[in-house]
């Protein structure tokens, strides 16, 4: 699915990963989830089909949960980019980790931190969702293991948390 | 070549997008020659693709004489059923990285179930030394059954062309790939004529069981044998003549997922259940009370049922946490008017855990456990953890086994180098089979300590610590392992399939609620109720997460994923257009366990992880048949079936055929 960069000049990219300036040189169609992987080897941002169907691939692009295998590196020039691994200081964060053992919301993995990026952008505009909002929230990150139900558990016990 | 996706020339280069350069450089010839495409096509034989007669394989399972049992039937009940080719649609697709130098052979770092699987394909593919091959297990997205065979493929290709080019190599399939060229679940077509007594006990019957095993043998035969042991259900037959075959076609060959024949041939008993009772005059809840098994009976191989199971009491219990008296009463008034119908369903079915028959026996598995000098333990074992929890379950195992905190044990990264062949990650079998073994390792380690007067029988971690590192400082090491013993008491006979098939079965009632949306067509699962007896269940939240997930992808079987084929090809071979169940799509799961006890099992455990996978579908499809009176016999049902089965018949035509919807 890569789109084949061909013999095309680079470009100068700069934007900001997980608060630090990045800037880099990459061709403008290559995808925002190659050049997260690759070139600065965040890798927390996984592959699932690389269509936009599976949201394992997602991040945060200037606050909005997208799927970053449908971005084009040049789209995010001067954007601000938060990823799995710069979430970890969000408030969010100690929660949802939480939730996410107690519960089982985590079987092999591969889903996670795309779910739990769709989770911190869900809480951060509804704080206390109810549970058709947390489905509709989760609604473009699949996970294949664990039939969601763990992971709506965890997302309604980690507002709990929050709130009180 | 032999289907579509059979990989022919292999190529690698440093640079990827250059690849692409390469592969428009290539053209290849081909000479079309007749192919196969269907089950029927290949039964009909005309064409010839595999042996002399297009079967991999075949099994007659025969109990008592099924010849005599017309005669005495009050009625003879006959249906027809299918199910799908599913794919097991693991987020992480297929990949490995594979090395070679002349010294140390090959090694391949891979997402995968089975790493002695892989191990024993490289030995015979490139022709190295069990020592000069070398598998690691790397964490895995997810498997289903979908790495347990294919890994050793895509780990060939990749050693090979490490071989070739003396440089490491990375394999790793797009979706798209992922999708159209690896196993999934075999389609399936089962038969059953049965005769059955005026108040509703099944006399005996025919079962014919064949399933598409694509163009390679692979695992079919022994899918098609866990699909032959599963095809009576949990049902006490007096006589039945089960008549099985692997097929080939030219499709890539079909393999293991989660069930692994299973779900194919129950979810035809199950329907068939429903169809008996409308036949008798009964209910679908009287029709499994009057048949279940009970303790002292056997089973269609004549495996006698030792365990305490008590399927009415399972039943009745199901049934109350589901509220399925009222709701039948409320559903029958309320779809009276409205285009919402609302139905409710129930299968009962039972699942072997472990490997069938003489399987365990050839395994002969072998599982370690490795002390420290700092008192901390490791588990030694080849089962791999995806998701299902195997790396917790066998360090609580393990743990318990010794007495010690369950923080001072890990579990060895699964390298061939480093652990032994305790058998593949498959068939529900890990807790069970390797947990009991591994309780024997551990209690091996403190038995040395012990025999050796290094520790008393009653200890302290700080007491195990020292132990350990005073025996090591005397004898350098403290390992312990256990081989696999077959039970001395256990009967298997691979020539007649008769006896005891499983070392323990899982039980399980489930019911489904659906609504019929009748002017979009499509059926939504609103509530599910999974109870099952797996024995003692070892981690709560596990064990859980195990139903919930099986029970998910069992709604996407029944209710969403078909995968298109043409010419032997999947078409739709993307999420975009091969939809799996999503966060919107899954109702509540109920999930709640029986606890018998199993002698075979670490602490009494049973197989879990492939029971959920088999009884979700019938009931749905009961439970749409209960909604709107139609009668469904094949799956995946979508909208697309309900509509041509709902609307008015062509004038001056024969009416649509309600038997397959429009598979």
């Amino acid at each position: 699915m890569t789109p084949s960069p061909g013999t095309n000049a680079k470009c100068e990219v700069s934007f900001t990963v997980n608060g630090e300036a990045k800037k880099l040189l990459a061709h403008p169609m290559e995808r925002l989830l190659d050049v997260l992987r690759n070139d600065l080897k965040l890798t927390g941002a996984k592959e699932g089909c690389g269509e936009g169907e599976c949201g394992s691939c997602s991040v945060l692009l200037d606050g909005m949960l997208v799927n970053s295998c449908l971005v084009p590196v040049a789209q995010v020039s001067g954007a601000s980019i938060d990823t799995i691994e710069g979430i970890s200081a969000h408030a969010l964060m100690h929660p949802l980790q939480e939730a996410f053992l107690e519960c089982g919301s985590a079987q092999c993995g591969i889903c996670t931190p795309g779910m739990i990026l769709a989770a911190v952008h869900l809480l951060e505009k509804k704080p206390e969702p109810a549970l058709a909002e947390i489905r509709e929230g989760l609604a473009g990150n699949l996970c294949r293991c664990t039939g969601y139900i763990q992971i709506f558990d965890a997302v309604a016990g980690a507002a709990r948390r929050v709130a009180k | 070549m032999n289907h579509a996706e059979e990989p022919i020339l292999l190529l690698a280069h440093a640079e990827r997008h250059k690849l692409r350069r390469a592969i428009d450089a290539i053209s290849i010839e081909y000479e079309p020659l007749p192919s196969v495409h269907s089950m029927e096509e290949s039964e009909r034989r005309s064409t010839i693709i595999w042996g002399t007669d297009n079967t991999f394989k075949s099994y007659l399972v025969e109990k008592g004489d099924a010849d005599a049992v017309w005669k005495d039937a009050a009625h003879i009940v006959e249906g027809e059923y299918f199910t799908g080719a599913q794919e097991q649609l693991y987020i992480e697709n297929n990949g490995v990285i594979a090395t070679f130098d002349p010294e140390n052979g090959v090694t391949v770092w891979g997402s995968l179930q089975c790493p002695y699987y892989v191990h024993k394909a490289l030995m015979a593919l490139c022709g190295l030394s069990e020592d000069k091959v070398r598998v690691v297990q790397m964490e895995t997205g997810g498997a289903f059954g979908g790495k347990e065979e294919y890994p050793s493929m895509i780990a060939g290709h990749a050693a090979l062309l490490a071989i070739k080019s003396g440089r490491p190599v990375k394999i790793i399939y797009d979706r798209m790939e992922d999708m159209a060229a690896t196993t999934k679940r075999h389609p399936s077509r089962t038969r059953h004529r049965t005769a059955v007594s005026k108040d509703g006990k099944i006399l005996g019957g025919e079962i014919e069981f064949a399933i598409d095993g694509g163009a390679y043998t692979t695992l079919s035969s022994v899918v098609l044998s866990r699909g032959t042991i599963h095809a009576g259900g949990p049902y006490y037959w007096p006589s039945v003549r089960i008549r099985t075959k692997a097929l080939a076609t030219n499709t890539p060959p079909h393999g293991a997922f989660r069930g692994f024949g299973a779900p194919q041939s129950l979810f035809a008993m199950e329907r068939h259940m429903d169809r008996i009772a409308q036949v008798v005059g009964i209910s679908p809840v009287e029709i499994r009370r009057r048949n279940f098994l009970k303790p002292g009976q056997t089973t269609t191989t004549q495996q006698v049922i030792r365990e305490e199971i008590n399927l009415n009491h399972l039943l009745d219990r199901a049934l109350e946490l589901s509220d399925y008296a009222a709701k039948k009463t409320r559903f029958a008034e309320e779809n009276k008017d409205g285009t919402r119908k609302k139905g409710i369903g129930i299968a009962a079915f039972l699942h072997g855990a472990g490997f069938t028959g003489s399987g365990e026996r050839y395994l002969n598995s072998l599982v370690g456990v490795e002390a420290g000098a700092d008192g901390n333990v490791r588990v030694l074992v080849s089962s791999a953890e995806f998701g299902q929890g195997t790396n917790t379950v066998l360090c609580q195992i393990a743990a318990e086994a010794l007495g010690l905190p369950y923080e001072n044990v890990s579990i060895a990264q699964p390298d061939t180098t480093v652990v032994p062949n305790s058998g593949p990650t498959v068939a529900s079998r890990t807790a069970m089979i390797v947990g009991k073994l591994l309780q024997s390792a551990a209690k091996g380690i403190k038995e040395t300590l012990t025999k050796t007067g290094f520790l008393g029988n009653d200890f302290t971690p700080e007491q195990f610590r020292a132990a350990c590192r005073e025996y090591i400082a005397a004898h350098e090491t403290l390992k312990s392992y256990a081989r696999y013993e077959a039970p001395g008491d256990v009967y298997w006979d691979d020539e007649k399939y008769r006896g005891e098939a499983y070392a323990a079965f899982a039980w399980a009632v489930y019911v489904a609620e659906v609504t019929v949306d009748l002017p979009t067509y499509a059926v939504t699962v609103d509530d599910f109720v999974a109870l099952q007896e797996v024995g003692k269940v070892l981690h709560p939240v596990l064990a859980e997460g195990q139903i919930t997930g099986g029970v998910a992808q069992a709604i996407g079987f029944a209710l969403y994923e078909k995968v298109v084929w043409q010419d032997g090809r999947m078409i739709n071979n993307q999420m975009t257009n091969y939809i799996m169940p999503t966060s919107v799509d899954v109702p509540p799961i109920r999930v709640f366990f029986e606890e018998l006890g199993n002698v075979h099992g670490a602490h009494g455990a049973k197989g879990i992880g492939e029971l959920a996978m088999d009884g979700p579908a019938p009931a749905i499809v009961n439970a749409v048949e209960d909604a709107i009176g139609v009668r469904f016999h094949s799956i995946p049902l979508l909208p697309e079936d309900l509509f041509e089965a709902l609307r008015p018949a062509p004038l001056e035509q024969d009416a649509p055929s309600l038997t397959r919807g429009t598979a």
